[in-house]
């Protein structure tokens, strides 16, 4: 679950990192208000969950506060990337002596938290990285020890040469890894962190984004999620148990298994028909959620045909048999179903779909060719 | 013969008495593991099923049973402790299925678990099969057939596809393993084909990756430098859209090191001949078996 840039920076102030004052507005009245507040110049940010908002217009300076209202006006409601601007950021305009870039990440090979630090940070951090990877320092950091004083102090000591701004980011740095491991993280960004001219070290950006399995024992930040920056077809899938995307075909898929659903996606395309979506009805399967998933999936309008390519285990195929006939009287759907079902209880589901005027097939590649065509006979 | 799992293997279910647990204990009683104990605290002095003794700690059950392998099927909040005390009390092999598990959690077990020198499996997986000899985990026993192809996952009900050919042209299987597909796992595909590599019953490898990470390309480079079976792969996740989560949450592509692609192109180069359709498994594993006759 990415969080946006205020939830950010709320966690690392609760931390202790040094990071400037700043209001969250979504009206450009707020914004008006909260500039007269903090004093200008301000800077309004735009908060989505995407990257590159400054170059798409949704970072601006405002050296009054009618200036950081029209702002606001012109940030608030905006697209970037396709993602609605609802709330913006305002913050204090920093005077920026130096930008520098300080990362966390899981890393799967490493199996550890890995941070990344580099003293050319700010926009171009990506380039940076991809031209001259030496100067961006790694260090995994081993979880049962924590970050040890000296490793913070040798990351610091690659950013700084005073020595105050050196001890000062040291600290930033021990308090990053507490932020992420008491969060549950996948990955912590601050960047830039700056320096003043005055010799101050603060946080000024920041990303972070939460394991969603951490989300279970932490109510608290299963909180900050904001459904206003999803697909409401996707929050209405997490909420029935379902793991769903969607994407721009005409096949709706109806999948037990992440790998299964994927494999049966690239099928789709392999004969010649494009996906409608991803969704996975997980292991245990009950025929709520399976009436559930072809609620989700009918309401698409581009959807012109449906499979279901169910391999039973731990899912019973009669459970899903009795979802789909049942779904089907409730939601009255209109458009062509393709059922493939095997494995656990196969027989007893094939009669609950005969029962019902249904057949089944045994075979994934008969399936997906027949649900390819009858799709674009439809289209 | 087969890996890590067979005729010696005696198991103990840590969460015997739960729905998940109770359910898939009977399941591999059924196939015919050698299923010693049970295990969840508080219900010690009780019996599954009227055979299997119910201790309170995995110690107690190692001590009256000398169980060496131990299946997992507490749930998330809890898993993480779960492979603690089964590492800690000696199992040897220890299979974790709980789905959810936080990764924070998994970057403290895993120096643990090496440490004591244990292996795992998992977690969110399916666990492994030897097909006529034990079974520990998830996979249905009725579509696995005794046979010389390993096969190694990170995926659940695609694994069963897969098997599901194979089974269907008589092409049996020496042991089937599912990896899982979080970030931090236990075993990776290079322990599995090391172990495939090594074993005298195993003549063929089957590799089912999917996107995310740079597993399937690291095992590539393996399969390339140690492995001298004929190895058949296939990448899921072809037609996903970049940088979503797919349900597994380590199948997130990230920059350009991740795509279906980039990993068919890395098995192709080391020598693995790629399945452009599960179904294709039986033909490409036959050809390469031939040719290595």
């Amino acid at each position: 679950m990415n969080l946006h840039e205020y939830q950010a920076r709320s966690l690392l102030k609760q931390a202790g990192i040094p990071v400037p004052d700043g209001e969250v507005a979504s009206t450009p009245d707020q914004v008006e208000a909260i500039a007269r507040q903090l004093g200008v110049p301000v800077v309004v940010k735009a908060q989505v969950h995407a990257g590159g908002r400054g170059k798409a217009g949704g970072v601006k300076l405002a050296d009054d506060p009618t200036k950081a209202r029209e702002h606001g006006e012109a940030i608030l409601g905006m697209a970037i990337k396709g993602l609605l601007v609802e709330k913006v950021l305002v913050v204090p305009a920093a005077e920026i002596a130096s930008e520098s870039y300080l990362g966390l990440i899981l890393d799967r090979e490493q199996q550890r938290p890995v941070f990344m630090v580099s003293a050319e940070g700010g926009i171009d951090i990506e380039e940076v990285a991809a031209s001259t990877p030496e100067k961006i320092t790694r260090l995994a950091v081993d979880p049962r020890y924590g970050l040890l004083p000296h490793q913070a102090m040798s990351l610091a000591f690659g950013l700084y040469s005073d020595f105050k701004q050196v001890r000062a980011a040291a600290k930033i740095i021990g308090q990053l890894y507490d932020v992420f491991m008491t969060n549950g993280a996948s990955l912590v960004e601050i960047n830039p962190l700056v320096t003043t001219p005055s010799g101050e070290v603060l946080a000024l950006d920041a990303k972070m984004s939460l394991d969603d399995n951490i989300l279970d024992r932490r109510p608290d930040l299963a909180a900050l999620r904001d459904l206003s920056a999803e697909d409401p077809s996707e929050v209405e899938a997490r909420n029935a148990g379902l793991s769903f995307i969607k994407l721009e075909g005409n096949v709706g898929c109806v999948v037990n298994g992440a790998g299964l659903a994927m494999a049966t996606m690239d099928l789709v395309k392999y004969y010649g028909g494009d996906p409608a979506n991803f969704l996975d009805i997980g292991g245990s399967s009950s025929p709520e959620k399976v009436i559930n998933a072809l609620r989700i999936i009918t309401r698409d309008p581009a959807v012109k045909a449906i499979l279901f390519n169910i391999f039973g285990g731990i899912t019973r195929t009669d459970d899903v048999a009795n979802g789909i006939v049942v779904a089907t009287r409730e939601l009255q759907v209109s458009l062509p179903i393709v059922i493939r079902l095997t494995g656990t209880n196969e027989t007893e589901a094939i009669r609950i779909l005969d029962g019902a005027g249904m057949t089944a097939l045994s075979d994934m590649d008969q399936a997906v060719e027949r649900v390819v065509q009858l799709a674009q006979e439809a289209a | 013969m087969s890996i890590w799992i067979g005729e010696s293997t005696r198991l103990i279910v840590q969460g015997i008495t739960g729905r998940e647990g109770s359910f898939h204990a009977r399941q591999m009683l059924e196939y015919g593991t050698n299923l010693v104990a049970g295990v969840t605290p508080g219900k010690g002095g009780k019996v599954f099923h009227e055979t299997v003794p119910v201790f309170n700690t995995v110690a107690k059950a190692i001590r009256e049973t000398g169980a060496n392998t131990s299946v997992i099927y507490v749930p998330a909040a809890l898993a993480a402790g779960a492979i603690y005390e089964a590492a800690d009390a000696g199992i040897e092999l220890i299979v974790c299925i709980t789905e959810g598990v936080p990764v924070i959690d998994m970057t403290r077990v895993m120096p643990f678990i090496l440490e004591k020198g244990v292996r795992l499996i998992g977690p969110n997986c399916p666990g492994l099969i030897t097909p006529g000899s034990a079974k520990v985990g998830i996979i249905p026993g009725s579509i696995c057939l005794p046979g010389p192809v390993g096969l190694v996952s990170r995926s659940g009900t695609l694994t069963y596809e897969v098997v599901h050919h194979l089974t269907r042209a008589s092409i049996g299987q020496s042991t089937c393993v599912g990896i899982g597909g979080d970030p931090i796992i236990g075993t990776n595909f290079i322990d599995v084909l090391r172990a495939f590599e090594e074993d005298p019953s195993t003549e063929a490898i089957v590799m089912l990756g999917e996107i995310g990470g740079t597993d399937e390309q690291h095992a590539a480079e393996f399969v390339q430098a140690e492995v001298t079976k004929p190895v058949v792969g296939f990448v899921a996740g072809q037609t996903a859209p970049k940088g979503r989560r797919m349900g597994h949450a380590g199948a997130i592509i990230s920059g350009s090191s991740g795509t279906a692609e980039e990993k068919m192109t890395a098995f192709e180069q080391a020598g693995i001949t790629v399945m452009k359709r599960p179904v294709d498994v039986v033909d490409l594993v036959r050809a390469r078996m031939a040719r290595t006759v």
